[in-house]
């Protein structure tokens, strides 16, 4: 029989919950630890309570709003920068795009940890891809290596809702890839607390044969839109452009001067009685 | 809230799923093909928790491929059925099972008889003439159950089909953006637009 099909296969009746997964197997000499004990999922979770944040004693920073859509001239990637811990603002400079290579671009929504370590460790992977293999991992490829990775990881507690973008071979490429092990592709997705108000704004706006111009104005207007409605969406809009070069990164612009941008009539004045003023002209 | 539902005459099976995939209240994609092609003559489409519908769906397609590459030959639909419950039986007892349901359909390329297998998450098989998976077996089991005949022809279970849709676009809250068709016979799988049936 075949050789080289044999040695890629285990004949003898191994654990299933080993063989189901054993295709994405962690390179040598990286390794995360598992909590010790009979089940170390059941043990996670009873400490860890992604959902409502009560008394579960590992809390999760996430409230969001990320989208990214492919269009003729690459694909757009925008979010917002604030961190929330429960109603508490944790911080409004968060940078929630994380640079796998000059090609790649990850977005985070969900634990903030989760997304930085493991969009890290996809970093790391990419580049051992590239140098096995002397060219650029697809974009396909590149989400299903993560997806398999929290793959492994599911109903233990990580909770990350991403999407990767780029651009390879065969032009811009778009995946959503979350911690229930679901990889999807698409034109446009947007994840987060925020995403019902920034996909209310895309999908009435979106074409795909946009220019860059336009394709900017409407990501930064969804995203000023959700952080106008979503407590937990806030800061800062920061906008990349992937096109066959690599990836862009263009200015921050605060979503609080977005305000008086989009609203021309409404004024920010000194006066103590009415610190802002309608422009009755306007 | 996903449709999926199938029915079998004598030399052929159509198979029907829709094809939204949602998050909580979010739809995040209107064309997702739930169906899975195991090899030229059978079919599964499965549905279930996310993220186990496709490990487990591609590890099926990985190992029934395998099966033709190192022997050569196909396995047969009954074949292909038992493999799929006996792995998921054995996922059933493992620390974290797989929650996938799911239909198997097929043509047997030596006796040229079809077949339709319903699978569950807890690893039970039926043959079966029709079913269907998810809510919408609620309002889809009563149409076929009424409409079904042996020996129906392909005409006639379209009709039943369009007769299935009818009932979930009039009765069932979920509005699906579209529906995959797909009918297995000898000369392999073919897609079926709604508008074609």
């Amino acid at each position: 029989m075949n050789r080289f099909v044999e040695q890629l296969t285990k004949t003898d009746g191994a654990d299933l919950g080993e063989s189901f997964t054993g295709a994405s197997s962690m390179p040598a000499g990286l390794h995360f630890e598992l909590a010790a004990g009979d089940n170390p999922a059941s043990f996670t979770q009873q400490y860890t309570d992604v959902a409502s944040e009560k008394d579960a004693r590992i809390k999760i920073a996430h409230g969001t709003t990320t989208l990214a859509f492919k269009f003729r001239e690459g694909v757009l990637v925008a979010t917002d920068s604030r961190a929330t811990m429960g109603n508490i603002i944790s911080s409004q400079s968060v940078k929630k795009v994380i640079e796998i290579n000059p090609y790649l671009l990850g977005t985070m929504a969900g634990g903030a940890a989760d997304c930085s370590f493991w969009e890290r460790v996809l970093g790391m992977e990419c580049r051992l891809y590239e140098l096995r293999n002397k060219k650029r991992i697809s974009v396909a490829a590149a989400s299903k290596l993560l997806a398999n990775l929290v793959y492994r990881y599911k109903g233990m507690g990580l909770s990350m809702g991403t999407m990767v973008a780029g651009w390879d071979d065969k032009g811009p490429g778009l995946y959503y890839v979350d911690s229930d092990g679901e990889r999807l592709t698409n034109d446009l997705f947007s994840v987060g607390s925020g995403s019902t108000f920034a996909y209310g704004v895309l999908d009435s706006h979106y074409r795909y044969d946009m220019t860059v111009d336009e394709a900017k104005d409407l990501a930064r207007k969804a995203i000023y839109h959700a952080t106008h409605r979503d407590a937990y969406s806030g800061g800062v809009v920061r906008m990349y452009w992937v096109n066959e070069n690599g990836w862009v990164a263009y200015p921050l612009e605060d979503v609080g001067e977005l305000y008086y941008q989009y609203h021309p009539e409404i004024q920010l004045t000194n006066s103590t009685e009415s610190p802002l003023r309608v422009n009755a002209s306007a | 809230m996903d449709a999926l539902f199938a029915i079998a005459g004598r030399d052929f099976v159509i198979s029907v799923s829709d094809t939204s995939n949602a998050r909580s209240i979010v739809r995040m994609k209107k064309n997702y093909d739930k169906t899975y092609k195991l090899s030229s003559h059978t079919l599964m489409s499965a549905c279930g928790e996310s993220g186990d519908i496709a490990n487990f769906a591609e590890y099926i397609q990985g190992n029934v491929r395998l099966y033709s590459v190192r022997n050569s030959q196909d396995l047969s639909p009954s074949e292909t059925a038992n493999f799929i419950r006996n792995e998921l039986a054995s996922s059933l007892r493992s620390r974290n099972p797989y929650n996938v349901n799911m239909l198997v359909a097929g043509v047997d390329r030596n006796t040229g008889e079809s077949s339709l297998y319903r699978i569950d998450y807890l690893a039970a098989m039926s043959k079966v003439p029709f079913a269907a998976h998810g809510y919408c077996a609620h309002f889809v089991y009563s149409v076929m159950d009424h409409e079904y005949k042996e020996d129906i022809t392909l005409e006639q279970g379209f009709a039943i089909v369009k007769n299935c849709l009818k009932v979930l676009k009039e009765r069932f809250i979920v509005d699906f953006p579209g529906f995959t068709i797909k009918v297995i016979s000898s000369s392999g799988i073919r897609e079926y637009s709604t508008d074609d049936i």
